[in-house]
């Protein structure tokens, strides 16, 4: 097997290593997939579909394509971007996202991929369905108004923590993060220091006693849209 | 709860080998044995099994047959899809509410029966059904269903509710069931005479690979729906590297409107065992499972029977009919109530004792599928084919149907039509033809493949049953002229709303605001522009999704906006005060006006 | 040739998209040059004049009256602009949606920890009107033209916004002027 693997995203070269995703190949060569549920050191999961891609004209989740030889890869295309802002316009009428009081605001993911999107406001009406909120553990709460259900912090805390201290229960719009406990977080073996603490790329799981330290302004997503950090490494 | 909680717990998790990978199993029998899964008894199960507490309440959670809250020692669990509705299943349902005294999803006060609605059982053409515990009750009226709830109160035994057998094997004493076969059309392939064993003995006469080329040369492809050439997906099995390989026959009938393999499992479980041998001795495998939906459980005494008989007359177990080191087993798999475990990789999540989750492709089961194990799954249909091609050569096989499409296929159809039940057809036959056949001709509409297939207008009933046309697991539900195939369309909605499972955005969400809009169009509420908004949320699930149910579950809408655009026309209209026609006033205030306990000025001016 | 005219109001919101459009400072001489205002609690016109070039909405539907305002806006407006995150999403008022009617009046007028009401009745004055079942983002009860989103939009968003259509112009904000907080 050749040590590297050519293919092409939007016309572009890109040099991917055997067993890459095309995710992370692109972003080796400074190519921005948009994603969401996907995070470096976890396993891949799936689940978003945000970064979803056409392989060789067919969608392919682009955190779990492995590259091949010669595989056509279409990534920001009109359509694929239009399909991705539908998603992203999804998971804002699912949850209840409050950005204007939201620790996380500034830094969070899914508000910074609808500004990247150019997304005023959502086209599909509201849902507003009851979540709960878990403030039992005395470092780390649990808004789940605010969870994409995108697992980061099921695989990190299972995967790197070797804990488990979050899972999935009920299915299809019911279904929604539990912890490994009777109902609350804080009669878990969860540590403000663990992986699963800072996985969550929206306002979810969030350690207390640190919210709104940085000013507005210099906030992750303040100036620079979400992956333009990738993009300016591109040669 | 009972006080020898942790002693059932041990035995039965003893009974599984302490194996986590068979906590599907082992949480069934705590479920029948409690009628749920409570949480000192996850705390319980977690600590036997070393895994943790919120693993087993995550899988207890997916399936609509398990609980953690307890139910009633007695579960009514009445059929709700389309064609039960459209034989009087909601009068039914009412029936059931006023006997009992409870709603829907409630349970007695004295707890001993619970009501619930569920998906299609594989009885549409028997409407309509329900299952009570394991007890299939068929062709239920409103009289059938209170005498139903006073003999439960009487001796709370379902079994004692079956008064008349079914036709068939529906009479053996291990199935005793009221369920009716209705094979309306034998064909040449699959409802034939059964020669037992023959297939087995040929196939093992000639090699792995040559069993492979014959399936190849029958061209024989999927029955499930997909087409997926089997002879190819049994050499990429066979191909795929590892010590262990498997073959998982897929028995999860769920598409709605089909019930073709509860007749076969039924009626020649032999020929289905014999196809799933076959495999594994083409492919290198030395263990099946047969996974078999939880609403199928009245056939599984029956069939763990006739697979005792295997083993004793050596067709299953060690050297098979004296070929030696072949060796080849299998057991059974019970569902619990998932319609997304049909498909392939969330059924072999669950027969892992996981959520029904689908899997992450690639890898494809073939490179990695049950445990990590180069897997092969097949549907009950297809298992059949092959045995039949082993017993008779791939030539007689193929001599049926079209180039593409060899063979006959298995239709269930249901609806409005005279004569419901199995159709074998050969493929290549007329959509118009197979009305003929089922008594169904004035139909407006019929959906092909279930809900997840397509609704087919009357302009195009002259299209064929084949992979290259209309391709269909089987599922053909028919509607007649009073039929209204926006309400059908919305009822199909509701079937993937509830059967999601809810781990890609596109169909956990966007199903749901699918069926919105849909429900604002029929309500009256519509403008052009929501044609359009259907039209491209279906397509953004269709594409977006990650599995083969949200692929497909934007299709009751996507082909009916295609196929009867003129009943969306007729509905939408164009306004021009700038207002949202969705957006309702007088109901958005009816709450405040019952507390506050004044009409509003403003809604009702 | 008569200036365009501008119409405001704030229906379940706070003021503050007011305030920020307050906060153009200076440049809001520029903005008289460019426009009148009509009905607006800048003004304080309560009726419409006549028609109206751009409506900006501060706020959600809370209630029976603030759709009744919503609409008349629509009627009167030739574009309509939800202003803010509450005329967008809710916002603040709508987290009660979540939470059922009767126990968001009683909160309010029976149990909230600084109610004083010994008559133990919930206010039932004409003038006070009907609660609706949840709070309706703008969008949902009339169409909307344009969403400045922010809670409140910065008062360069409203100023971009409000001249380029005012002068023909696409409204195309840079990234840095689309927040939603």
């Amino acid at each position: 097997m050749s040590s590297t693997i050519e293919f092409t995203i939007n016309g572009k070269d890109i040099t991917g290593r055997p067993g890459q995703t095309v995710l992370e190949a692109a972003q080796d060569a400074g190519v921005y997939i948009p994603r969401l549920c996907y995070m470096r050191g976890l396993a891949a999961f799936g689940a978003c579909r945000v970064c979803t891609v056409l392989v060789n004209g067919r969608p392919q989740a682009a955190c779990t394509q492995t590259v091949a030889p010669g595989m056509v890869v279409e990534n920001n295309t009109e359509k694929m971007t239009a399909f991705r802002r539908n998603l992203i316009d999804m998971l804002f009428v699912e949850g209840n996202h409050f950005c204007m009081f939201c620790e996380k605001s500034g830094n969070c993911e899914l508000q910074a991929l609808a500004y990247r999107f150019g997304i005023a406001a959502p086209k599909y009406p509201y849902m507003f369905q009851p979540r709960e909120v878990d403030m039992s553990h005395g470092d780390v709460f649990i808004d789940r108004n605010r969870c994409v259900l995108c697992g980061r912090c099921v695989r990190a805390s299972r995967d790197v923590d070797g804990k488990h201290v979050f899972d999935f229960v009920g299915r299809g719009l019911h279904k929604r993060i539990a912890v490994n406990a009777e109902a609350l977080l804080g009669d878990t073996e969860l540590a403000v220091t663990d992986k699963a603490a800072e996985a969550c790329p929206v306002g979810a799981i969030v350690k207390k006693r640190v919210g709104y330290a940085v000013p507005v302004g210099q906030r992750l997503y303040d100036h620079k849209p979400i992956g333009s950090e990738i993009e300016s490494t591109a040669l | 709860m009972s006080d020898n909680l942790p002693a059932v717990v041990h035995e039965i998790c003893q009974a599984h080998g302490g194996d986590r990978t068979r906590l599907m199993d082992i949480v069934r029998a705590m479920q029948q044995k409690f009628g749920c899964v409570s949480g000192p008894a996850m705390e319980l199960l977690a600590k036997e099994l070393s895994i943790h507490r919120v693993e087993i309440e995550s899988l207890v959670s997916f399936y609509s047959f398990l609980s953690t809250r307890p139910k009633g020692q007695v579960v009514i669990r009445l059929c709700n899809d389309v064609i039960d509705q459209m034989a009087g299943a909601d009068e039914v349902a009412r029936a059931f509410e006023e006997e009992l005294g409870i709603k829907f999803g409630q349970t007695t006060p004295d707890g001993k029966i619970s009501l619930e609605y569920t998906a299609c059982i594989g009885m549409c053409d028997q409407v309509p059904a329900a299952l009570v515990n394991d007890v299939v009750v068929t062709e239920l009226s409103t009289d059938a269903a209170r005498r139903i709830v006073r003999e439960l109160r009487k001796h709370g035994d379902p079994t004692r509710l079956v008064t008349r057998h079914g036709d068939g094997c529906n009479g053996h004493e291990l199935v005793r069931a009221m369920v009716m076969n209705n094979i309306r059309q034998r064909g040449s392939i699959i409802f034939t005479p059964t020669n037992r064993g023959e297939a087995i003995r040929k196939a093992l006469a000639i090699t792995p690979a040559e069993v492979i080329r014959a399936v190849k040369t029958a061209r024989l492809r999927g029955r499930g729906g997909a087409g997926f050439p089997t002879g190819m997906k049994w050499e990429f099995t066979r191909a795929a590297g590892g010590e262990q390989r498997c073959v998982l026959c897929n028995a999860d009938e769920g598409e709605p409107g089909t019930f073709k393999d509860r007749v076969l499992l039924t009626e020649m479980p032999d020929r289905v065992f014999a196809g799933m041998t076959i495999a594994g001795y083409a492919i290198g495998a030395d263990e099946g499972i047969l996974y078999l939906r939880g609403e199928y459980a009245y056939l599984r005494a029956y069939l763990e029977q006739i697979l005792a008989k295997r083993r004793q007359d050596n067709l299953l177990g060690n050297n098979i009919l004296g070929k030696r080191a072949f060796k080849f087993d299998l057991r059974i798999q019970m569902g619990a109530g998932a319609y997304i475990c049909g498909e392939e990789t969330a059924l072999i999540s669950s027969c892992e004792g996981l959520r029904g989750d689908p899997k992450n492709r690639p890898p494809f089961p073939a490179q990695k599928g049950y445990l990590g194990r180069p897997t092969v799954v097949n549907n009950v249909e297809t298992l059949c084919c092959v045995t039949k091609i082993l017993e008779e050569g791939p030539a007689t096989f193929a001599e049926f149907g079209s180039q593409g499409s060899t063979g006959t296929k298995l239709l269930s159809i249901s609806g409005d039509c005279r004569s419901r039940g199995v159709f074998e057809v050969p493929f290549g036959i007329k959509l118009s033809e197979v009305l003929k056949l089922a008594g169904g001709e004035d139909a407006i509409a019929v959906q092909v493949g279930g809900a997840s297939g397509q609704m087919v207008a009357r302009e195009e009933f002259n299209r064929t049953i084949c992979y290259d046309d209309l391709a269909t697991g089987g599922s053909l539900m028919v509607f007649g002229p009073e039929r209204n195939v926006l309400e059908v369309a919305d009822k199909f909605m509701a079937f993937f709303v509830e059967e999601s499972c809810g781990y890609c955005t596109p169909c956990r969400v966007g199903n749901v605001l699918l069926k919105d809009r849909l429900e604002r169009i029929t309500a009256g509420c519509g403008e052009p522009a929501d044609l359009e908004y259907l039209q491209e949320l279906g397509t953004t699930v269709k594409t977006m999704s990650r599995c083969g149910l949200g692929q497909t579950s934007a299709n009751p809408i996507l082909t009916t906006l295609k196929n009867f655009r003129a009943t969306y026309n007729a509905l939408v209209k164009k306004r021009g005060d700038g207002r949202q026609p969705a957006f309702d006033l007088a109901a958005a205030v009816a709450e405040a006006e019952t507390i506050i306990g004044r009409k509003s000025t403003h809604a009702h001016a | 040739m008569a200036k365009p005219k501008v119409a405001t109001t704030s229906l379940a919101g706070c003021f503050g998209c007011h305030m920020s459009i307050l906060d153009i400072d200076e440049r809001i001489l520029k903005l008289v040059e460019l426009v009148d205002f009509d009905k607006s609690p800048i003004d304080d016109i309560k009726k419409f004049t006549g028609r109206c070039a751009v409506g900006l909405i501060e706020g959600g539907c809370c209630n029976e009256e603030n759709v009744e305002v919503l609409r008349s806006f629509r009627e009167h407006c030739d574009v309509l602009i939800s202003l803010g995150d509450c005329a967008i999403m809710g916002g603040i008022p709508a987290l009660r949606n979540t939470i059922p009617l009767q126990e968001c009046y009683d909160e309010a007028y029976l149990n909230g920890p600084t109610v004083h009401n010994p008559s133990r009745q919930i206010p039932n004055d004409p003038e006070l009107p009907l609660l609706l079942h949840k709070v309706y983002p703008c969008h949902e009860v009339v169409k909307i033209d344009y969403h400045l989103a922010g809670c409140p939009p910065p008062a360069d968003t409203i100023w971009e916004a409000l001249v380029a259509l005012l002068t023909n112009k696409p409204v195309a904000l840079p990234y840095e002027l689309v927040k939603y907080d």
